[in-house]
């Protein structure tokens, strides 16, 4: 105990002088002694030690500091047992760990250990800090984490996942595709916790897939209330951007109004009167959501409110508006930023609809004590709420600001009582009046600003206020604002017709003290001068031509220039040419009013609410709301069960009876096809995807046109096109998904698996299935379950196909064969089948890629599947997570991966079951243990070279005629071994190169034809591998079985 | 959503960041030093600002800057109503929030940061699940902590994150079971130089503070629930209920929080329980000017007016004043121009009054703008609306609460123009 205490004691001691040292050098690095201490305190063996450490790092990295260097001794306590250690590591792991990428990757396999925990707070800090840390290079294992979180019981969890795929996203944006599908699947998530945050990924990642809404739209609707209140305001703004895409305007009611007013008379025309008289019905779904809206109006968060309100604004028909007045109004007494936006929108809104605001105007009154930009803000509702009924009480408002001792307000308040006098005919004059009184004002900044706004009043209308003209000239005397006595002039210049007496005698005024004036005022002076020349130079030749000479001596030059310029002008001589013939019309051109009107005015081209809005100009990353469709989309796509889908089966039902035999039989040739592919290669199941395809574009084709279009594609089987297609493929899903979506009870992964298939087969087929089935939809559920395992397994391959496609290095032929690993007999229900993805493992680089397929064929569910630890093989085997439960009939595929360490020896271990354990074995091809690779020709030879002897074993073999093809070659040698193919340049040489998984060896064959013969030859430093492979391609180059 | 966060006190000095994505410069935030220049008063400072890359959204709150750095498009109410909840937080936790007490506890506002928001998007603002995760201080606590060496961060999920009632926790026990409720209204105003009440409205809250073991369902109503004009709820309140029957049903938070804010609009009569009378003149010639201010007693409902203060803003040109005040002290203060008399409590036999002379710059022109006055106030045991709490009941569990109700109006931003 002691001890304990005279410790803290020295911490203490320690701290002092850090903080000495603080105030000497700020933003730099610690000190090297002082860091030292602190490496030292990680690595001693006292908690307590290594946490006063992690609190001293962190109060130096919230101070700015630079605390990277001690990352090694740091990233050590990552797997503390301490959890507000570990925490605090986590911390500064997140902050650092970009800057020490390296270093970094240390601690992953903490996370990795740590998303598996039992502890679900646990898993979700781990995951959070894994995604958090910016690694490139973890970006497979980020993925597969995301994954697996994302299908976690723990909504908390799936909660984190929805927050990493953003992180995800922001930090390798080529996942894309991938970060979709775990959006799709979360999206489908009923937990109120994880809707927020998945409609944010969404919204960042692919917010323009609005198809993935559809079916969400009316759980999020109903979900809204319990979702905590930031998901609130992300959901509310991404359906109010949905609903404009899918419902039509509830406005265009008011907007035929009008228009019936206007051309009922003239139009007579039928058609047109029927459309106009079509009573506009809101869509269920497009109420549902004002509907469940309305009561989080009353919600304590101020953004919630503001969501809320610009929903309706942008959605609710216009005599709904007013119901969210009084929350804005309410908002008002918020904190002065909450003011500042809410009284933006609200400047807007009140542009367009003054009624909605009125009742409330004096919630608008200014207060001295308001901010300046609030001020302003205030200033701009009540201009823009100004009418006939209104204006004089606030006009004695706008008295009291303009004494205002904020000047800038003061000067606001005048530009108000202008717009308000344009707009307002019968209080032009009072307002004129008032801002005349304003003249006199002491501060400059309220007499300019007076006098700028009396001058656009009076370009308005100046026949009528010859007498305020006078005034000012009469005023003119006690004004010594600069700017005010330039604008009078100005003023008198322009309207010298109106006032014939009295300009002459201002000019004469100013003559006299010409040489005192302010420079502004000397250029208007002759300004003046130069207009009452024109006009009237009977009265003012002279006193022209005398300040002209005036200011041709001034001393600002200016002036000079001025003056010269207004004297070749207007004074005809010799010299002056054309343009003084044009003095009159240059000068005295009317110039046009300038319009007062609102800075809100164009505002609503953004949306309410939102950043764009406030800053007026689009900020990055906006998403424009588009305008309503004249026409409303399909509305049953929001349709979730398909029982209650009344009119659409019909249809499909309908539609498919023409072809239903054909596409029946098709399937059956397909699939027949399948099986026979599972024996022995690889040609049947190319030719079947091609056939998909092709399928694909031309779904009603005859067989004839088919079969003879895709013996076309054969012959040129480039892998250039190859690629095409499966993009073509992948554009393909993402269309008809919304078709097929139809079948959300099935649970995600088969899900997932079937709508693959469907597109990889005729999806029509399936379609037929499906809806015919869901009319008995209770009885035909187990079933039809049931035929989708079996479907999803056997086109399994099919799928991985389409997820590959993306990745760059991918194999050229992946088979769809799966393997038995477990039958259900043995396995008391429970049946397992692998198969070889011939993809690189993201588990290890020395792993080959496993799928296994789990399903339940008994009458119970299954708890609990999972490997044993122990392998008896000593095989190092990646296991997949445990899976909780296997409800019967269901399946689920996984992925694991196995070291097999370069040979064909089986990998056995144990799968167990919540009661059971079975000993199972997987016994790779050789042709598995390999990736492929690829190279040039001359590599290839130059490899080929080193790997003479005893590395090279060869054999010659007599093709089978149908063999001797080029792609027959390539397409047999690439079913049985993971190779790539070499471009060749000689005809009759065929080349692959591959690499062992483990070892990464080399692994080069190349196939020589000599007709009838050919010789394969195989160079590889595993001669075992070698030997074994090229038993396998004489067996497959010889047999002829397609 | 929100990439980083920085303090900065009143100084300017920027003692506190915190990044939730890659980390951007504290330089960015010279954008801000700008803009604060330039508004002079920390409240100009416009709450949004734009910068090339990065936008700056930011409040003022106990004299500390919440600068936070946007990149992309995000309703900034959002961003504000958060650092505001963030503010609060700190206060729930430390007391106070001020630049001392954040950096005194620099290692739990870091922990507290850190779980409020992942990747810039609100995880846990409800106080109670922090509270859960993250403990907050107590001096015993960090005894017992320095000594065993425990720590203060929670190791499970807090029960409240998974829960459809994520504001309580589960398993509260106490052995004495209390609800107190305030109701406390303050009078917004404006009243002209005649006294005549050009706006006034009133904004009641009801703040409780709920000590109930298990799990309790409340429900509160009022005698007269018609007077509330609009209200929002915390959102443990049930509003279907309160839509149909006028009741306030819901299952408390633990501890304290506010139930519901409310107000009552300027369409009803609004009591103002206090007039002034004012005369505050300068003169055209003598740089000097006369103040003379009498508060009295309006509509106090037979309740004493408490803790009276008068504050004038006056114009720049104003030295100093030399006043006598019959009741209470006076101060004005030259560099900000406020003229503070705080009066105390208001005695209607005696009725206070401040009266004097105010000496101007010499030469300066006879300043045009009036001051206005604000004035503060309190008056106990009385809500000013007339609002009345009916009963309370509790559903749910076996015990009898101590239950109490207490009233209390106070002057919100109540001015008087002259």
């Amino acid at each position: 105990m002691l001890g304990m205490s005279a410790n803290s004691v020295s911490y203490n001691e320690q701290g002092s002088v850090e903080s000495g040292v603080d105030a000497a050098q700020e933003n730099s690095s610690i000190p090297g002694s002082f860091s030292s201490d602190l490496k030292e305190m990680l690595e001693s063996n006292k908690e307590s030690l290594k946490l006063e450490a992690m609190k001293r790092i962190v109060g130096l990295i919230a101070k700015g500091k630079n605390a990277s260097e001690l990352f090694p001794a740091v990233v050590k306590n990552v797997a503390s047992k301490n959890i507000e250690l570990k925490k605090l590591v986590y911390v500064y792991l997140v902050r650092y760990a970009e800057e020490q990428q390296d270093l970094a990757l240390l601690s992953i396999s903490t996370f990795q250990r740590a998303l598996k925990d039992p502890n679900q707070l646990i898993r979700a800090s781990a995951l959070r800090v894994l995604s958090s840390i910016r690694v490139p290079i973890i970006v497979p294992i980020m993925m597969l984490a995301i994954k697996e979180a994302a299908t976690d019981l723990s909504p908390y969890v799936r909660k984190t996942a929805a927050h990493a795929i953003q992180k995800l996203y922001s930090l390798d944006p080529d996942q894309k595709e991938h970060l979709i599908e775990v959006i799709e699947k979360l999206l489908k998530d009923k937990s109120t916790l994880v809707a927020g945050s998945v409609v944010m990924a969404f919204e960042e990642v692919c917010p323009d897939r609005i198809d993935l809404i559809h079916k969400n739209y009316r759980k999020l609707c109903n979900l809204l209330v319990d979702v905590e209140e930031w998901g609130q305001v992300v959901i509310i703004h991404m359906l109010t951007r949905y609903a404009r895409t899918q419902f039509v305007s509830p406005w265009r009611e008011d907007a035929m109004f009008d228009e019936n007013n206007e051309k009922a008379f003239y139009d007579s025309e039928e058609e047109r009167k029927v459309e106009q008289t079509k009573p506009y019905i809101m869509d269920p779904d497009h109420r549902l959501l004002l509907r469940n809206t309305k009561p989080l109006l009353q919600s304590r968060n101020t953004a919630v409110v503001m969501a809320v309100s610009q929903l309706y604004w942008h959605l609710a028909p216009k005599h709904e508006l007013s119901i969210i007045t009084k929350s804005l109004v309410r908002l008002l007494r918020s904190h002065r930023e909450v003011q500042y936006v809410v009284l933006q929108n609200i400047a807007t809104m009140s542009i367009q609809r003054k009624g909605m605001f009125e009742p409330f105007m004096k919630s608008f009154y200014v207060r001295s004590t308001d901010a300046t930009h609030i001020k302003t803000l205030k200033l701009e509702i009540l201009t823009n709420l100004a009418n006939e009924a209104n204006i004089s009480t606030i006009l004695r408002e706008f008295q009291t600001y303009v004494k205002s001792q904020d000047k800038a307000f003061a000067a606001a308040t005048i530009q108000a009582i202008g717009r308000c006098a344009t707009n307002i005919s019968e209080v032009t004059d009072t307002c004129l009046n008032g801002l005349v009184l304003l003249l006199s004002n002491r501060d400059e900044t309220v007499v300019a600003e007076s006098v700028v706004v009396i001058k656009k009043l009076l370009q308005t209308q100046p026949s009528q206020h010859s007498d305020i003209i006078k005034h000012m000239a009469k005023l003119f005397d006690n004004i010594t604002v600069p700017m005010a006595r330039a604008s009078i002039l100005w003023l008198m210049g322009e309207y010298c017709e109106h006032v014939p007496k009295i300009a002459p005698d201002v000019l004469r005024k100013m003559a006299k003290t010409f040489t005192n004036e302010e420079d502004i005022v000397k250029l208007q002076i002759v300004n003046l001068a130069a207009k009452l020349y024109l006009t009237n130079s009977k009265q003012t030749k002279l006193l022209t031509q005398y300040i002209l000479n005036l200011g041709k001596y001034d001393q600002n030059y200016d002036i000079r220039d001025r003056t010269r310029f207004i004297r070749q002008l207007i004074v005809p001589n010799e010299k002056s040419g054309a343009l003084s013939k044009y003095a009159r019309r240059i000068l005295m051109a009317p110039k046009p009013a300038p319009v007062l009107q609102s800075a809100f005015k164009d505002r609503d081209r953004f949306q309410l609410g939102t950043l764009s809005h406030t800053l007026n100009s689009q900020a990055s990353g906006y998403l424009e709301l588009s305008d309503w469709p004249a026409v409303a989309p399909d509305q049953s796509v929001r349709n979730v069960e398909v029982v209650k889908e009344a009119g659409a089966p019909a249809l499909r039902k309908s539609k498919t009876a023409k072809s239903n035999e054909k596409f029946y039989s098709d399937s059956e040739e397909e699939e027949e096809e399948e099986e026979e592919g599972s024996s022995s290669e690889g040609s049947s199941s190319s030719s079947s995807e091609e056939s998909v395809s092709e399928s694909e574009s031309e779904e009603n084709s005859d067989d004839s046109n088919k079969s003879s279009s895709s013996q076309s594609e054969k012959s040129s089987s480039e892998s250039d096109s190859e690629k095409k297609k499966k993009t073509l493929k992948n554009k393909k899903l993402q269309q008809q998904k919304p078709d097929i979506l139809i079948i959300t009870y099935l649970p995600p992964q088969i899900m997932q698996k079937t709508l693959l298939l469907i597109i990889m087969t005729k999806y029509i087929l399936i379609h037929i299935v499906l809806s015919i089935s869901t009319q008995f939809f209770v009885n035909c559920m187990c079933s039809l379950l049931h035929l989708c395992v079996f479907l999803a397994c056997q086109f399994d391959v099919v799928s991985w196909h389409v997820h590959v496609s993306l990745q760059a290095s991918s194999p050229v032929f992946v088979p769809e064969t799966s393997h038995e690993l477990l039958h259900r007999m043995t396995g008391k229900g429970l049946s397992a089948q692998y198969r070889f993805t011939r993809q690189p493992c993201i588990y290890g680089n020395s792993m080959v890629s496993l799928q296994l397929t789990l399903s339940n064929s008994s009458d119970q569910a299954l708890e609990n599947i999972h490997i044993s630890e122990k392998s008896s093989t000593g095989q190092n085997i990646h296991r997949f997570n445990a899976i909780e439960r296997l409800e019967p009939q269901a399946s689920v595929t996984v992925s694991m991966g196995v070291d097999f360490n370069d040979s064909t020896q089986a990998a056995n271990f144990q799968l167990c079951t919540k009661e059971d354990e079975f000993s199972v074995s997987i016994q790779p091809a050789v042709g598995e243990l390999l990736l492929p690779i690829t190279m040039s020709e001359a590599d290839f030879t130059k490899e080929q070279g080193k790997l003479m002897g005893m590395n090279e074993s060869s054999a010659t073999i007599t093709m089978t005629p149908e063999n001797v093809s080029s792609q027959s070659v390539n397409r047999k040698v690439v079913s049985v071994a993971n190779i790539g193919v070499i471009p060749s340049s000689q005809e009759n040489i065929y080349r692959f190169a591959g690499k062992t998984v483990s070892s990464g060896s080399l692994v080069l064959v190349s196939v020589a034809l000599k007709d009838p013969d050919a010789v394969i030859t195989i160079n590889t430093e595993k001669t075992v591998i070698g030997s074994m492979l090229l038993r396998q391609f004489k067996t497959a180059l010889t047999n002829s079985c397609p | 959503m929100i990439h980083s966060l920085f303090l900065i006190n009143n100084a300017g000095d920027l003692f506190l960041e915190k990044h939730w994505k890659s980390v951007i410069s504290r330089s960015i935030c010279d954008y801000f030093f700008e803009a604060r220049e330039k508004a002079v008063e920390p409240d100009n400072v416009p709450p949004v600002i734009r910068s090339p890359h990065h936008y700056l959204i930011n409040i003022y709150r106990e004299k500390i800057f919440f600068v936070s750095v946007i990149q992309t498009e995000v309703p900034p109410l959002f961003v504000i109503e958060f650092l505001h909840r963030v503010a609060e937080t700190f206060q729930d936790y430390f007391g106070e929030c001020s630049e001392t007490t954040i950096k005194d506890n620099v290692v739990i506002v870091y922990e507290l940061l850190e779980e409020m928001l992942d990747n810039g998007f609100p995880l846990a603002t409800e106080s109670n699940i922090l509270k859960e995760l993250i403990r907050p201080p107590t001096i015993l606590r960090s005894m017992v902590n320095t000594i065993t060496g425990s720590s203060n961060v929670g190791e499970t999920l807090p029960t409240g994150q998974l829960s459809s009632i994520p504001w309580r926790r589960a398993g509260v026990k106490y052995t004495n079971n209390e609800a107190y409720f305030d109701v406390v209204e303050e009078i917004d105003a404006i009243l002209d130089k005649s006294g005549t009440t050009v706006f006034a409205e009133i904004q009641g809250v009801i703040d409780a503070c709920v000590k109930l073991s298990g799990m309790p369902d409340l429900s509160l109503s009022f005698m007269n629930p018609r007077l509330l004009d609009d209200v929002s709820f915390h959102p443990c309140v049930r509003y279907k209920r309160w839509e149909s029957e006028r009741v306030i049903s819901f299952i408390p938070p633990d501890g304290n929080f506010q139930l519901m804010s409310y107000h009552i609009s300027a369409q009803n009569l609004v009591a103002i329980p206090i007039y002034v009378k004012q005369n505050i003149s300068f003169f055209e010639t003598g740089s000097s000017g006369r103040l003379d201010i009498t508060v009295g007693p309006k509509q106090t409902m037979g309740k004493t007016v408490e803790c009276l203060v008068v504050t004038v803003h006056m114009p720049k040109v104003v030295l100093s004043a030399n006043l006598n005040a019959t009741q209470g002290t006076y101060n004005y203060d030259p560099v900000t121009k406020i003229l503070l008399w705080d009066i105390g409590k208001l005695n209607p036999q005696k009725l206070p009054n401040l009266k004097g002379s105010l000496s101007l710059q010499s030469g300066a022109p006879k300043p045009e703008e009036s001051p206005s006055l604000n004035i503060d106030l309190k008056i106990q045991q009385l809500a000013i609306s007339g609002l009345k709490v009916n009963r309370l009941d509790m559903y749910g569990e076996k015990y009898k609460p101590f239950k109490g109700v207490k009233y209390v109006t106070k002057a919100g931003k109540f001015q008087v123009r002259t």
